[in-house]
């Protein structure tokens, strides 16, 4: 379900434009919504859109013209169209119609069926998602009806787990106050489960359907839009208004989630609800072949007219000269009698038959091409990630060459390069470190998978999931040392966590940051079980026992107070202080006493810190019970004021967050995924930049580019700019810039530049000669600065100079200009990377979007063009697909356009005996099928499983990704030599025979210096010298290219000896006139020694250059190729593991959740309703039970369990009661 | 699909379970573990090193030098006569007749060439019309014919193709053959005659069959109406080209010879590639072997001459030769196959040497990382 809805807006996102254009046409602008509950009559005067979702193209009937003029809307069909009309004129048609019209078909016929499958899918997704189920109140009953029959105004019931229809407004619910849960991963990326409530008079009526039924209300809203977090509407209901926003919305695509049942009123349905608008107009990307692709076919449209011109002059001096005394052979036609118009007619003429220098089955082929390295990519297993099942996926089929090329790598921090997964390491209790396991010998052992882990075993609510390898620390646990259960406890009881317990025993914390979560797991595993909370209480399992402490009052983290604390009432009546913050802001307030402690907890910090480790101090106070009434009174106070709340309450805080006594600190792995520091550095090695941007703070990003290497010790400088304002930001630039390269070199690209290109080029000659390394890390405030249009030259100067630049506490639109910047200035290949919501933009942004899969949720996977499931694919998306794809492409179109231009070419050499009246030199026949029969194939299996270096030396030799980078496998210069070479094969597939059949004659005396025999000779020729020539041009030859290339030639003269049978002539006399031809030449000695000559002649030079090329002057690939044939030779090698090591001994920040706390949620109770429902499920066989419900025996238990409804009526009561004590606190 | 995007939270707890387990339920989404899927087919990867790129050389010009020798020698010993009686010249014989000669004449204009043979021709000689300058390959020329009513076709016989124009109908009946090829047929009438030592004229039997491809002759060129013998009567609705002389069935009396499928028309037909083209017109057979097909001596060749080629500064040639195993004398290809062999060795010669001298030999040691 869940992956069917997924594929849903994936399917329409991709063709949002198609719909939009679509929806556009037929919606008048909307400016203000009116919908009326269960008044469909009403509701259809303003024809909103219904919830059938089209995203199919075509129907049976309306399909071939559609897909037709869709197809000739693209400037190359368009392009051979024409020459078909032209080629209808008779006095300029050269070559017969079918010459074009067969390719063209075939062309057409190959995209038509590729749209078509397309569309059935849609069709069939269209329907699958069209016929879902919903429970929709008609006529006042609750029918099932599908999907697309849901009308705005209707009111719908979902049910758990359930897959909302429409945009619905929340009427009721199952849960008290008319909560409900949704889930929204599909919507905005976010797994956490969000709370929706809808208005206290719609929550009333429940599921009483006769109510429901009769509800009439009339909603007055926004028209429908993008914007996923704000919805305005205003609700009029018995004469009543009631605001709405969007906390009353459920959204499609959302699941409901905990929540049994709810009621909603459809307000936005099918195309016009947020999760389809939000889809947004993709970019449709091209990569930079692309474009030089399309600047070349308008070059070869340009030579081609000078060709047709050359002629055409050629023609009318011809005319002029010697057809005009050839006219008792030659008879004129009435319009022909003009030798400057036979001129113009034969311009025309040789347009036709030259338009094959600009292949029609090119872009085809290159469609193939990629299309089939598309699949490549989600076939590769070591691409594929197991645990979650999920494999890389090209998302889109037309980018992959340009991954050889990258030359930018843009990455996101949490969840790309870590798996943000926060794993309790190690711990400092009263002065003494937990957490490193020792050999017998007291030598510190690294932990890998293999060493064992501590048996928890006698806890019965442990998380299995959780690894600790020092068994010294459960051993002080019981041996209960009491500093060691304080630490644990305040790590139970000073937290936000919401826990769920589904079954007996099976505990799931909802935490807001990972490290919290992370931090309570801790607590649970050495017995300090948090097992639920009520707004009042946190029942915690000691050691088995249940022990439930007041909560007093939770003060909440900020990020200016960089701590949060609670104060509890334990069982006993002490009053408790716990607080657990950065170090650097709970020393500050710690008491006197503890200075000693201090001391070592703070070696032990920087320990930790220098293992990449995120770590917290913890600390406690025992409280007086007069000092905290009377604090407690003044927080009351404070609490109600209406101005300045926040800074009073602060104030508050600090005020009781005095005279702690130091527990230790905690120390906490953000857990980096596998293989990230070797990616890292891997991918260095092949010159590409990785940038590294993160909304995360400032210590947090260093901490982790410490520990992924990017970041190191040996580094000569770390520029960290964070300014606030312009000046100063620019000054920290200059300053930064001038210690790199000195002050002398200041003016020099400071000074406006003009002439950007002769900037770069000495830029990065400059950028190369710099050894030393730099690292830039640049805040997102001084970001917003540097982006200026005054700065953000200084800023590209000095980040292309750094190894490493990081960005931190940078938003999602910033991550997009950094992307953009590079793209202007730097006219090289980004590659964004990102998993969230947050990354969308800069995915949207970068030449190749990449998006991490199976993390939070599809937000980045959506926009993006490839996703897997692990940052260290890129390496092998990168230097082994992207290489290849590179590699493949260009050696593709190097061959694509020398053949085309050694085929046709021919012919304006012919146009010089032939008094230039474009005559073919070819059979039309030959013309027709040369390019899309007889060479096509051996030229596709070149481009689709050439390898010329093999994936492990690709790996182990990153600069081999260097040539991509420096685009120089294709690009002009390349075009030109392989013209030329074709060029100078058509000269000698031309004159070689020329010469020889000047006087020729069969060895029975017969003629065979006719111009079919010629034809057939040429023909023979071209075949065999293009396809030796892709056999030189194959690397890597597959039993498929031996069965291609062979292939080719056996069909080549399959067909030729078919095409010039007696039987098919005598069909079709006027079609195959060449009959008997081949017979009659290829059975000549001379003729075979004619073609033999041209092959060699044609071949070897080439030969020649590419040894002396390699020879003399070998690439980095030749080099590795011949290492690589030699150590194939000599047997495997054992590969040489590149293992990266941190080396980093720096002191570390600490590490929170980025956003105010749960706290006052909590507080307030309003999400209880997770504790409530836990606490019925107790384990009976606890040995004791908790105070807290002592008082509910055991039979309301068990009648809970069987009459789980009643049960939490009661419930709910409770806690009616719970709010309105507090609302009256 | 269905388990990747669903609630981790779910998930989680169990999924170590299953993966382990290997449960064969539940389908992954790995891909297949083949050597396709996984690029990697076993495959030959050649590399163009000194080890097979210079013996390759070498090999070429071994090869190539004592074919092209060979073809040379052959070209050679292959004895073959010119003469041009275009008639240009005021000295020529055919002077005359070249010039007064149009297509409208009648009457034919005959001219006498005297010339001689320094060597004799042995075996089989072979007798070429050449022309010169003359555009069989234009584009409006080459077109201009109708194959399906060459082939018999009685409906493309009344109603020939519209390709024929402007050669397709003359005072509305349809030209048979139509289309300029047809209609400017070469139509010299040459004769040879030996000139004994003693004076007198021995006329030298010409064989005018077998000049043309037995495909053309049997299969691409048929009369219409292939049952009725009489030719007169299937031509009897069309009209003769304009330039010709007599209707098309009239071309031969030998009916095995005669209308579409006469061999001088069939070899007409076959367009030549080139602006100079030879075709062959007769084949003298060789008597036997003792004594020569041409003996050493003095000839005389009688032309009729019908064909004007002087307004397009054409050229008109008789030529004799014989044959060898590579056809008629050719020796741009033994030239070319010496050249070319030369200077693949002489390549292979310099690529050794730039090799012994520049080339990288040790590869492993200078690559980077």
């Amino acid at each position: 379900m869940n992956g069917a809805c997924f594929r849903e807006t994936l399917r329409i996102c991709r063709r949002w434009p198609d719909i939009m254009a679509i929806w556009k046409e037929d919606v008048r602008v909307e400016e203000e919504r009116h919908v009326r509950a269960n008044d469909r009559e009403y509701n259809e005067r303003f024809s909103y859109a219904d919830n059938r979702i089209k995203t199919a193209k075509y129907n049976a009937f309306t399909f071939l013209p559609t897909n037709l003029f869709e197809q000739f809307q693209r400037v190359a069909n368009a392009y051979f169209l024409i020459l078909l009309i032209l080629q209808l004129i008779p006095e300029i048609s050269s070559l017969s119609w079918f010459t074009t019209i067969v390719p063209l078909v075939m062309v057409l016929a190959i995209t038509a069926v590729k749209d078509a499958t397309d569309d059935y899918f849609r069709h069939k997704s269209d329907q699958q998602v069209n016929t879902r189920q919903s429970q929709v109140l008609i006529k006042g009953t609750l029918q099932n009806e599908k999907w697309m029959n849901v009308r705005v105004g209707d009111i719908i019931k979902l049910e758990n787990n359930q897959f909302v229809a429409a945009d619905l407004l929340l009427l009721s619910s199952s849960e008290p106050y008319g909560l409900c849960y949704i889930e929204t991963a599909e919507l905005d990326g976010e797994t956490n489960l969000k709370v929706r409530q809808a208005l206290t008079v719609t929550s009333d009526l429940a599921n009483d359907v006769a109510r429901l039924a009769d509800f009439n209300a009339e909603v007055i809203c926004e028209p429908p839009n993008n914007k996923l977090d704000k919805f305005t509407g205003t609700l009029y209901w018995k004469d009543n208004k009631y605001s709405l926003d969007n906390e009353k919305m459920l959204l499609r695509g959302c699941v409901l989630r905990n929540t049994e049942w709810c009621f909603g009123l459809v307000i936005f349905a099918g195309l016009q609800t947020k999760l389809m608008q939000n889809c947004g107009s993709t970019k449709f990307k091209r990569t930079s072949i692309d474009r030089l692709m399309n600047t070349l076919v308008l070059w070869i449209f340009g030579f081609l007219i000078c060709m047709g011109i050359i002629l055409a002059i050629g023609n009318t001096i011809w005319e002029q000269r010697v057809g005009s005394e050839f006219w008792a052979y030659l008879q004129w036609n009435k319009f022909t009698s003009n030798a400057i118009f036979s001129g113009f007619l034969t311009f025309w003429s040789y347009v036709i038959i030259l338009n094959t220098v600009v292949p029609i089955s090119l872009y085809v082929s290159v469609e193939v091409l990629r299309l089939g390295h598309s699949y490549f990519i989600n076939w590769d297993r070591r691409m594929y990630y197991s645990h979650k099942d999920t494999p890389a996926e090209a998302r889109t089929t037309t980018l992959n060459e340009e991954l050889g090329q990258v030359e930018f790598i843009f990455s996101d921090k949490t969840g790309t390069l870590t798996q943000n997964i926060m794993v309790f390491n190690k711990c400092s209790i009263n002065g003494k470190t937990y957490g490193d396991v020792y050999d017998e010998f007291g030598h510190k052992v690294d932990i890998t998978e293999k060493t064992p882990c501590v048996d928890f075993s006698f806890n019965p609510l442990r998380d299995r999931k959780f690894r600790f390898h020092d068994s010294s620390l459960v051993e002080a646990i019981k041996l209960e040392e009491p500093l060691v259960q304080e630490f644990f406890r305040l790590l139970a009881l000073c937290h936000t966590v919401m826990p769920e317990e589904r079954n007996e025993g099976e505990l799931v914390y909802q935490a807001q940051s990972p490290d919290e979560g992370a931090l309570v797991t801790a607590a649970r595993n050495f017995g300090f079980v948090f097992r639920s909370r009520t707004p009042e209480t946190i029942t915690v399992y000691e050691m088995g026992q249940p022990v439930t402490y007041q909560l007093l009052a939770i003060l909440d983290f900020n990020n200016v107070r960089k701590r949060m604390s609670v104060i509890v009432r334990t069982p006993k009546g002490q009053l408790k202080l716990y607080s657990k913050g950065a170090d650097t802001i709970l020393f500050d307030r710690l008491d006197p006493s503890n200075d000693e402690l201090m001391y070592t907890t703070s070696e032990h910090l920087n320990e930790f810190a220098g293992e990449g480790l995120r770590t917290l101090a913890l600390a406690y106070k025992d409280l007086d019970e007069d000092v905290f009434d009377e604090w407690m009174k003044q927080l009351l106070f404070a609490s109600t004021s209406l101005d300045n709340r926040e800074e009073k309450l602060g104030v508050l805080y600090e005020e009781i967050e005095q005279g702690l006594m130091l527990l230790g600190a905690t120390a906490i792995e953000d857990k980096l995924q596998e293989g990230v520091p070797e990616t890292i550095a891997c991918l260095t090695l092949a010159n590409i930049k990785i940038w590294v941007l993160t909304g995360d703070k400032l210590e947090t990003a260093m901490n982790i580019g410490y520990s992924c290497n990017m970041l190191r010790d040996d580094m000569n400088e770390v520029f960290i700019i964070s300014g606030h304002t312009t000046l100063e930001v620019q000054r920290e630039l200059r300053a930064a810039k001038e210690s790199i390269m000195g002050p002398s070199r200041e003016i020099f690209s400071d000074g406006p530049d003009t002439e950007k290109t002769d900037i770069y080029s000495s830029d990065s000659v400059f950028e190369e000669t710099i050894i030393s390394e730099y690292a830039l890390i640049i805040n997102g405030h001084s970001l917003a600065h540097a982006l200026e249009a005054d700065l953000e030259q200084i800023l590209v100067d000095v980040a292309c100079l750094c190894k490493t630049v990081i960005c931190c506490r940078v938003t999602p639109l910033q991550k997009a200009l950094v992307v953009e910047l590079i793209k202007r200035h730097k006219r090289a290949v980004t590659l964004a990377i990102g998993d969230g919501a947050n990354d969308v933009s800069m995915i949207k942004t970068a030449h190749i979007g990449v998006g991490i899969s199976g993390q939070e949720g599809m937000q980045a996977v959506l926009s993006s063009d490839y996703s897997f499931a692990q940052f260290r694919y890129l390496q092998r998306l990168l230097l082994v697909h992207g290489r290849w794809s590179y590699h493949r492409m260009c050696n593709f179109l190097c061959y694509f356009f020398y053949k085309n231009f050694a085929f046709t070419l021919v012919h304006f050499w012919y146009g010089f005996q032939c008094g230039f009246s474009a005559q073919t030199v070819y059979d039309q026949w030959f013309i027709t099928l040369f390019n899309i029969v007889y060479t096509s194939l051996p030229v596709l299996s070149m481009g689709l499983f050439d390898q010329d270096v093999n994936e492990q030396y690709s790996l182990r030799y990153p600069n081999l990704y260097r040539p991509g980078q420096l685009n120089q496998l294709f690009n002009k210069r390349k075009f030109f030599t392989c013209t030329l070479h074709g060029i100078c094969t058509s000269f000698i597939l031309f004159f070689i025979p020329y010469g020889a059949f000047i006087s020729a004659v069969r060895d029975d005396g017969t003629q065979i210096s006719d111009q079919q025999a010629f034809a057939v000779t040429i023909a023979t020729s071209l075949v065999i010298v293009v396809s030796v020539q892709i056999g030189l041009d194959t690397n890597y030859w597959t039993a498929v290219n031996h069965f291609f290339i062979w292939g080719s030639l056996a069909v080549y003269f399959a067909i030729l000896f078919a095409m010039q049978s007696d039987g098919l002539f005598n069909i079709f006399p006027n079609q195959f006139t060449f009959i008997g031809t081949a017979r009659n030449s290829l059975d000549q000695k001379i003729v075979w020694l004619v073609i033999f000559l041209t092959t060699v002649v044609c071949i070897m030079p080439m030969v020649a250059v590419r040894f002396i090329k390699t020879d003399c002057y070998p690439t980095q690939t030749d080099k590795v190729r011949l290492l690589q044939q030699a150590t194939r030779r000599q047997g495997p090698q054992e590969q040489n593991l590149r293992r990266v090591r941190r080396t980093s001994s720096r002191r570390s920040a600490y590490a929170f959740a980025h956003q105010q706390g749960y706290g006052e949620l909590i507080t307030s109770g309003k999400n209880m309703k997770v504790t409530t429902s836990s606490t019925s499920t107790y384990p009976l066989s606890s040995p004791e039970r908790c105070p807290g419900t002592r008082g509910a025996p055991d039979e309301t238990t068990t009648e809970a369990e069987t009459n789980n409804t009643g049960f939490k009526r009661e419930f709910d009561q409770n806690q009616d009661v719970t709010v309105e004590d507090l609302e009256a606190r | 699909m269905m388990a990747s995007s669903y609630s981790a939270k779910e998930e989680d707890g169990h999924h170590s379970g299953s993966a382990g387990l290997g449960d064969t339920a539940i389908r992954t989404r790995k891909p297949d573990n083949t050597a396709f899927k996984q690029q990697r087919l076993p495959a030959w990867q050649p590399i163009l090193t000194a080890g097979t790129v210079l013996p390759a050389f070498f090999v070429i010009g071994l090869i190539f030098i004592p074919i092209g020798i060979c073809l040379y020698v052959t070209s050679n010993n292959i004895k073959e006569f010119e003469i041009d009686y275009t008639g240009t010249d005021m000295s020529s014989p055919c002077f005359n007749c070249s010039i007064n000669h149009s297509w409208n004449n009648t009457t034919p204009c005959k001219c006498v060439l005297a010339f001689s043979l320094d060597q004799p021709f042995e075996s089989n000689v072979f007798m070429y019309y050449g022309l010169s300058n003359f555009y069989q390959n234009h584009r409006r020329y080459v077109k201009s014919r109708d194959d399906s009513q060459l082939n018999g076709d009685g409906g493309s016989l009344k109603e020939p193709s519209k390709e024929c124009e402007p050669y397709r109908t003359s005072e509305n009946r349809p030209i048979a053959p139509c289309g300029a090829i047809a209609n400017s047929m070469f139509n010299d009438t040459l004769e040879l005659y030996y000139i004994d030592p003693n004076g007198t004229r021995n006329p030298i039997p010409l064989t005018k069959k077998g000049i043309a491809w037995w495909t053309d002759k049997h299969v691409k060129f048929r009369n219409p109406g292939s049952s009725n013998p009489n030719l007169t009567a299937v031509f009897q609705d069309t009209a003769k080209p304009i330039n010709w002389g007599k209707p098309v069935y009239e071309l031969d009396t030998d009916s095995e010879n005669n209308g579409f499928i006469n061999e001088d028309f069939i070899v007409w037909m076959r367009t030549a590639a080139l602006p100079t083209f030879r075709k062959l017109y007769r084949i003298i057979q060789k008597k036997n072997s003792m004594t020569p097909t041409l003996p050493r001596g003095n000839y005389t060749l009688e032309v009729t001459y019908n064909y004007p080629v002087r307004s397009f500064d054409g050229r008109k040639r008789v030529i004799l030769s014989t044959i060898s195993w590579m056809g008629g004398k050719n020796p741009f290809l033994g030239i070319a196959y010496i050249t070319v062999g030369s200077i693949c060795f002489f390549l292979g010669v310099v690529l050794l040497f730039i090799h012994h001298k520049y080339g990288n030999r040790n590869n492993s040691s200078d690559i980077p990382n």
